[in-house]
């Protein structure tokens, strides 16, 4: 296995997939000849051509309704929203039609799309290149979400997403893009969507994240253990469905719980997160149930003094597993 | 001299005399179908329709240039005529308006007159209008790629033509020159707002200029002239040279819906004067002229189309309901 950068291993995984199904394009602003403003689809449409990857007009929503369309008539279509901030144009076509297909036709028209979108701050973007936008989402029936943290997760869910019948909004981590690497297996292989992993063991403490603060987890954990506090740390990969087994499973077993995640705090998915370990765990809690997350302001403002002052990283992670080991 | 007129305008059209038999028969069907649902709704014995009266001819006679076997129709709401010739069995319609288990559209999860059938090639349609525009443009792409001879018409009112989604699924099928026609029923009014109140140019047709490619307006009231017009659109799609924007005018001669008064907005005055529009005594009358049609063979047609209707609304009725167990199901494909 050859380590390789998280970016690397979308575009293998997009490579991979259009070379071994005809029915798969791309299609999204900028991803042709300029391979993406991050160079994710740099190549493939030199290896593919302009039928299979597909410069759009500027128009969000109808890029998203003829991806829709192209699905309903045989095609796997997997769009490139340039920016997750800017996917909300397409809000109605992924709430109103894509999402509610496969139930308003009763199982007659499934819908398998996948939108991709880089998504997340600290790459000082300002308030519309950082958001994290999966709990619009993840509240919809019929929309499964899908945040890798790692290379090898980024290319087996991407491959799993676009041969899922299902629409699947996968959201990569802009600051992972070229920060975090790790073992890619050569070839073919999927990483289920609606699975967690549990990234290190531990016994006091469950950390529960997903995407680029699943690192952050990790990183207080190293500090965490020298001062002898124990944490595990779940990975949660799909924050829809979510994997409440997994999470479950550790929570009971640690009696601690922290959710991590770089969302802003109110309605996000450490919110649904507590609420099933409020009752499927209530009895194996020591501490209450804490969230990270970045405070409710509209995303991360520009000025560098400003985003860092918002950004939730590993010190907040470790003030609050103090707090918790202590309680 | 009428019957000659009528049989010139016949011959022009491209329609031979049992099309035109064919198309008068679907008209009456779905102005009987659009009638008794209405009826239905006022005995309280179904919740919701939505009626077509005086667009039988722009529906009808336009899903009449399509191949039903292999072309797709992305409908709305008031594409009744259109379903009736895409293949969707009176039957089928009404399992849809009593919200059946058995209907194909949606086993009873959507409101009626909310078309969708898969086997048909009838792309599913929600109730958020001008979705369906780029959806249009998605189903031709694919037609394209995948080399199907297909060609994807989209109905839709002239409000939806309100709607971003019009821009950007027209843009979008210019671009790629795809087999697609769209095809803006302009009955003047979206709900209560008059088209004034839309656009400050009433044309919808002249907008296809802006996304390079042939925009026409033409009188929806006659399936003579609609068939011929979307004829041309559906010939040019298919060999390539991609899309078309046909704007038909047609009348509103019901409410918006069941649950619409439009004696809030319109006066009875207007609407008895566009009563006189109605597209189908104008169309018996030609076909009359021309020796398709006498009074006596036109009773015995509207005699069997109600019959039909009649067993329909009884087998409809009789159906069975959706199982409450299911409510819960086929949220997510497997």
């Amino acid at each position: 296995m050859v380590e390789k950068r998280l970016i690397e291993a979308v575009r293998e995984g997009l490579r991979e997939e259009l070379a071994a199904d005809p029915d798969v394009f791309l299609i999204g602003q900028d991803i042709g000849i300029n391979g993406g403003v991050f160079r994710v689809t740099e190549g493939l449409l030199e290896e593919f051509g302009p039928r299979r990857v597909i410069d759009s007009p500027l128009a969000e929503s109808g890029m998203v309704g003829v991806a829709i369309g192209a699905a309903m008539n045989g095609l796997r279509p997997v769009v490139e929203i340039q920016f997750a901030d800017f996917i909300f144009p397409a809000f109605n076509q992924l709430v109103s039609e894509a999402a509610r297909m496969y139930y308003r036709t009763n199982g007659e028209f499934a819908v398998p799309l996948v939108i991709r979108a880089p998504y997340g701050g600290g790459v000082r973007g300002g308030l519309y290149h950082s958001q994290s936008v999966e709990a619009y989402f993840a509240h919809v029936p019929g929309l499964k979400v899908v945040v890798p943290s790692s290379p090898h997760d980024a290319k087996g869910l991407l491959k799993a997403a676009i041969r899922d019948d299902n629409p699947v909004l996968f959201f990569e981590h802009k600051l992972a893009y070229n920060t975090v690497r790790g073992e890619v297996p050569d070839g073919d292989y999927t990483v289920p969507i609606g699975e967690a992993v549990v990234r290190r063991e531990g016994r006091q403490l469950s950390l529960i994240s997903y995407g680029l603060s699943v690192h952050h987890c990790l990183e207080a954990a190293e500090t965490l253990a020298a001062e002898g506090i124990d944490c595990e740390v779940v990975d949660l990969r799909t924050v829809s469905p979510l994997d409440t087994v997994t999470l479950l499973e550790s929570v009971k077993k640690t009696g601690r719980a922290c959710i991590v995640h770089e969302d802003n705090l109110t309605g996000g998915v450490g919110a649904e997160v507590a609420a099933i370990i409020a009752k499927d765990a209530f009895e194996y809690l020591d501490a209450p149930v804490q969230r990270v997350a970045a405070p409710d302001v509209p995303s991360f403002p520009y000025s560098p003094t400003l985003e860092d002052a918002l950004l939730p990283g590993p010190s907040d992670i470790i003030r609050v597993a103090r707090e918790l080991a202590a309680y | 001299m009428p019957a000659n007129d009528g049989s010139d305008r016949l011959h022009e059209s491209g329609l031979d005399g049992e099309d035109a038999q064919r198309v008068y028969r679907y008209m009456l069907l779905a102005r009987a179908i659009s009638e008794k649902s209405w009826l239905l709704t006022r005995q309280g014995r179904v919740l919701f329709t939505m009626p077509c009266d005086g667009q039988e001819a722009a529906d009808v006679a336009s899903a009449y240039a399509l191949d039903a076997d292999n072309d797709f129709i992305v409908p709305y709401a008031r594409s009744l005529g259109a379903m009736l010739v895409k293949g969707m069995t009176t039957q089928e319609v009404m399992l849809n308006m009593f919200g059946k288990a058995a209907d194909p559209n949606s086993g009873g999860r959507q409101m009626p007159m909310h078309w969708g059938h898969k086997r048909l090639g009838i792309i599913s349609m929600g109730s958020s209008v001008g979705t369906t525009i780029p959806r249009a443009s998605g189903v031709a792409l694919a037609s394209k790629l995948r080399g199907q001879n297909a060609v994807t018409m989209v109905y839709f009112g002239e409000g939806s033509a309100s709607e971003g989604d019009f821009h950007e699924g027209l843009a979008f099928a210019g671009v790629h020159r795809l087999p697609v026609v769209f095809f803006c029923n302009n009955n003047g009014w979206a709900t209560s707002v008059p088209i004034g109140l839309q656009s400050a140019e009433p044309q919808i047709s002249k907008r296809a200029q802006g996304y390079g490619f042939p925009g026409v307006t033409i009188d929806g009231l006659d399936p003579l002239t609609v068939y011929q017009a979307v004829k041309t659109a559906v010939d040019r799609a298919r060999s390539g040279d991609g899309p078309t924007l046909v704007e038909a005018t047609t009348i509103r001669m019901m409410p918006h819906s069941s649950s619409d008064d439009h004696l809030r907005y319109r006066t009875q005055e207007e609407l008895d004067a566009e009563r006189q529009l109605d597209p189908l005594p104008r169309f018996r009358d030609l076909l009359i002229s021309t020796g398709l049609l006498n009074e006596e063979s036109d009773q015995t047609l509207r005699d069997s189309v109600d019959q039909e209707v009649e067993a329909a609304i009884g087998y409809a009725d009789a159906a069975a309901p959706p199982d409450p167990a299911t409510a819960r199901d086929r949220v997510y494909a497997p």
